[in-house]
């Protein structure tokens, strides 16, 4: 019979480290944002030729001469990605350097698209298999990577920029500088 | 003015509650042989009926503003809309977190209603105690709803159109599987009530499960009805053509069930036999407690899930409160209760109560591991590492306990009370245990199939035969009600296992993109896409597809998968359409629209996928059957009472005591 009460009282702890636990994780902020497995690791090898002809095509290279960049993954055919052009326009006037990856698209088009919303891209390049997309980890149009100096990856924003992440991919920059 | 007055009867049915449990205190505090109905203890049934009376107006009064959509009252406008089809009015009453919780109240309210009307069985105190912690439970719900959930709130200017109901729930299976649910996880609450009042006066005798047993039975049958809609509906509903995917909330509400089939197997012991007191008494309490931590994970949002329709933290600090209080309450009374409860009857492990206990063990350990599968992403995200856990986890670890458990399940049937003979079952119970394996062994080898399907399959077969050797040389006509709710259900359970396997083992999928008039094949279908048309309707538009789908070159079968889309509120839904045959289903669901004129289909055969809830619907007509054998023997033991006293105090002599 004692060990028995035992047992019950040991239930009753278990059942009062369980509410605990409860009460803690009701009391944190959710945070329900899955953070990318890409974060910290380098991008991949490539080169891509340029997409339109007044912008250079972008490289491996190009993503390690020591300062940090936005990389936009965009398509002239995508609708959010005009909607976040404005964003973009914004971040370029506070010294984001950003380069532009166009999925599956044609130059014209690229071109066109450039002229109605603006062109915030240093360099564009064409990635018309989603070759690049699929080894970053990136599963639609737009996404936004913060990339450091050295090409290591350092933050992912998946889904249009709206203007109240402007303040955290301008912080990431800054983080991505020192 | 209907919502004032729902309001008013809701604080009213509250007080009463109080009312209730002050009563039951004062009456369990005073004297141990007060007669019922004297003093303050007398007011705790009438309290207890007037209260039920009071909610259901109360709910009434909800379901008469949503019907009449009066968009004056905040929670119409927020989850109804004037141009929504009648019944998916009625049913939006209930599809969100205040008037659920209403139902709830109500549910409980009537339920304790009817215990304080019918009941006359138990002891006077215990009677007293088990509406008095009835009433206590109730009291938690109230507070929260009148504080933190008010369903009749107005809104200081009526709005002039409601913002819809979440086009997923806008369901027929909607009207019925959150209803059916709280029935069941209500009717565990006064299974819950009479442990506690078993406890507090020390009562555990078989007379108390016997009456603690029909409320189990109607609970278990309502769960089990609840979990196979619940099933079905996402099944075809949320277009992936799986029927259990080991989400949270799908876990909150077969936790409940299992601790209830264990208490229904329990009770039955303790009813029979006067055996396992303590346990039947645990059970009770932990049944209730995985109803109330299956709605706080529901409705806390502190797990991440597939459906959460109604999370909201504040709300999940008032039912862990909640929780604290009525759970950690009653398992403190039990420690401490727990060894005043004379230990039952013996029994030797080769007997009913012996097959009995291993189901108990079994369904106890598989409750655990639910549990834990359940909790574990909270626990890791405690220490900031994010898991998540599904099938690979919950499938193989399961069987460990549900496979032996199917054998016990097969064999235990047959076995007498207290004592049995291994010689008297010998043959049948080798029959059983040969026959899943040489089907296991004939199948993996004519077939290549995974091993827990594979399994599966063979021991649905032994249960299938197993559940009907209670049957055997009986006069069909004699056999009570309740054996034949027994031989059902576990019948049933076979059904509902061969389905599962079944599936498991033999689906096909296809994922395709076809142009019009091209026809593709998937198992034993052959599939053509015929066209694909816009259609609307009454809060909708969508584009259909019309497939001509052909079983083994039989007559074609028209199907018609559909993507809607819902303007009130905006979002997308596929609409799967399914043909049924008698051994299995063809699931076809529209995707959208690919490049160059093709359309994309999923298209899964689904072979004896139907059996699974088939099975489930079994199992719950079984608890129906044993639930209504039970009743209807208890009201002739009654009369057959009624009529003993009636002659004795009429003096007659044959009915004397010889003594």
């Amino acid at each position: 019979m004692k060990r028995l009460r035992l047992v019950l009282w040991g239930v009753v702890a278990v059942v009062a480290c369980l509410f605990g636990l409860f009460a803690f994780q009701l009391s944190r902020p959710k945070d329900d944002v899955v953070v990318s497995a890409m974060i910290g690791k380098p991008m991949p090898q490539f080169d891509l030729k340029p997409s339109v002809a007044d912008r250079p095509g972008l490289s491996t290279r190009d993503l390690m001469d020591g300062k940090p960049k936005l990389v936009n993954v965009f398509a002239s055919w995508c609708v959010p990605c005009a909607a976040e052009a404005e964003q973009l326009a914004a971040l370029e006037q506070n010294g984001a350097v950003i380069v532009g990856i166009a999925i599956r698209d044609r130059p014209q088009d690229v071109a066109a698209f450039l002229q109605a919303y603006g062109n915030p891209f240093t360099r564009i390049g064409a990635d018309d298999i989603s070759e690049v997309q699929l080894s970053i980890g990136s599963s639609g149009v737009p996404e936004t990577f913060v990339v450091d100096g050295k090409g290591i990856i350092r933050y992912q924003h998946i889904g249009d920029i709206r203007a109240e992440n402007i303040p955290q991919l301008l912080q990431e920059l800054r983080k991505a500088e020192s | 003015m209907i919502a004032e007055l729902g309001l008013a009867a809701l604080w009213l049915a509250a007080a009463l509650a109080g009312l209730q449990l002050f009563a039951a205190v004062i009456g369990l505090i005073g004297k141990g042989d007060d007669a019922e109905g004297a003093g303050i203890a007398g007011l705790v049934r009438p309290a207890a009926i007037v209260q039920a009376l009071l909610c259901a107006l109360s709910f009434g009064a909800l379901l008469l503003l949503f019907a009449r959509t009066d968009l004056s009252v905040l929670l119409v406008a927020t989850n109804s809309h004037s141009m929504k089809p009648m019944i998916f009015k009625l049913a939006a009453t209930w599809g969100n977190h205040e008037g659920s919780m209403l139902l709830w109240v109500s549910v409980m309210a009537l339920s304790g209603g009817l215990i304080a009307l019918v009941e006359r069985r138990l002891p006077v105190r215990t009677m007293i105690a088990t509406l008095g912690a009835q009433a206590f439970v109730g009291l938690g719900f109230y507070a929260f709803l009148l504080f933190s959930s008010n369903p009749f709130a107005r809104l200081a200017e009526p709005v002039a159109e409601g913002q819809g109901l979440n086009p997923l729930l806008q369901d027929i299976g909607l009207a019925f599987h959150p209803p059916t649910l709280y029935f069941g996880y209500v009717g565990l609450s006064v299974a819950f009530s009479f442990a506690v009042g078993a406890l507090l006066t020390r009562q555990v005798t078989p007379e108390f499960a016997r009456v603690m047993r029909p409320w189990v039975l109607g609970a278990w049958s309502f769960l089990t009805i609840g979990i196979t809609a619940g099933s079905y509906w996402a099944y075809y509903e949320l277009g992936w053509g799986g029927w259990w995917f080991w989400d949270p909330v799908e876990n909150a509400s077969l936790m409940p069930w299992l601790a209830a089939t264990a208490l229904l197997h329990s009770a039955s012991v303790l009813a029979a036999r006067d055996a396992l007191r303590a346990w039947t008494i645990m059970l009770g309490v932990v049944a209730f407690s995985m109803s109330m931590i299956g709605t706080f994970l529901v409705r806390s949002g502190i797990l991440t899930s597939v459906h959460a329709f109604a999370v909201d933290p504040e709300r999940g600090s008032f039912i862990l409160a909640l929780l604290t209080i009525y759970i950690g309450g009653a398992l403190v009374l039990f420690a401490l209760r727990a060894n005043t409860v004379a230990e039952g009857e013996r029994f030797s492990i080769l007997s009913r109560e012996g097959a009995l206990v291993v189901n108990n063990v079994a369904l106890s350990a598989i409750l655990g591991i639910v549990l834990l599968g359940t909790l574990y992403p909270l626990l890791t995200e405690a220490f900031d590492v994010r898991v998540s856990v599904g099938p690979p986890y919950f499938n193989p670890v399961g069987a460990i306990f549900f496979l032996p458990m199917m054998l016990v399940l097969a064999v235990g049937p047959m076995l007498r009370w207290r004592n049995d003979r291994l010689e008297r079952i010998r043959w049948s119970a080798i029959g059983l245990l040969a026959l899943p394996v040489a089907l296991a062994i004939g199948l993996g080898i004519s077939l290549k199939i995974d091993l827990l399907p594979l399994l599966g399959m063979a021991l649905s077969a032994s249960v299938a035969i197993g559940s009907l050797m209670p049957l055997r040389g009986r006069a069909l006509r004699r056999v009570p009600l309740a054996t034949w709710g027994m031989v059902i259900a576990h019948f049933g359970v076979a059904v509902a296992l061969f389905g599962m396997s079944a599936d498991t083992a033999f689906q096909k999928e296809r994922l395709v993109a076809a142009r019009v008039g091209e026809t593709v094949q998937d198992g034993p279908w052959s599939i053509t896409l015929k066209s694909v048309e816009p259609v609307a309707g009454p809060n909708w538009t969508a584009i259909r597809a019309t497939l001509l789908a052909s079983y083994d070159g039989g007559p074609v079968q028209e199907s018609h998968p559909q993507a809607r889309s819902f303007w009130a509120p905006p979002q997308d839904t596929s609409e799967s359409a399914l043909l049924t045959r008698w051994n299995g289903q063809l699931y076809t669901v529209l995707g959208g629209e690919a490049e160059g004129d093709r359309w994309q289909l999923r298209l899964w055969w689904k072979p004896f996928v139907t059996w699974v809830w088939y099975g489930g619907v079994l199992i719950a007509l079984g608890g129906a059957l044993a639930l209504i054998g039970r009743v209807s023997g208890d009201l002739k033991r009654r009369r057959a009472q009624a009529r003993n006293i009636e002659r004795r105090s009429a003096g007659d002599p044959l009915m004397e005591n010889p003594a």
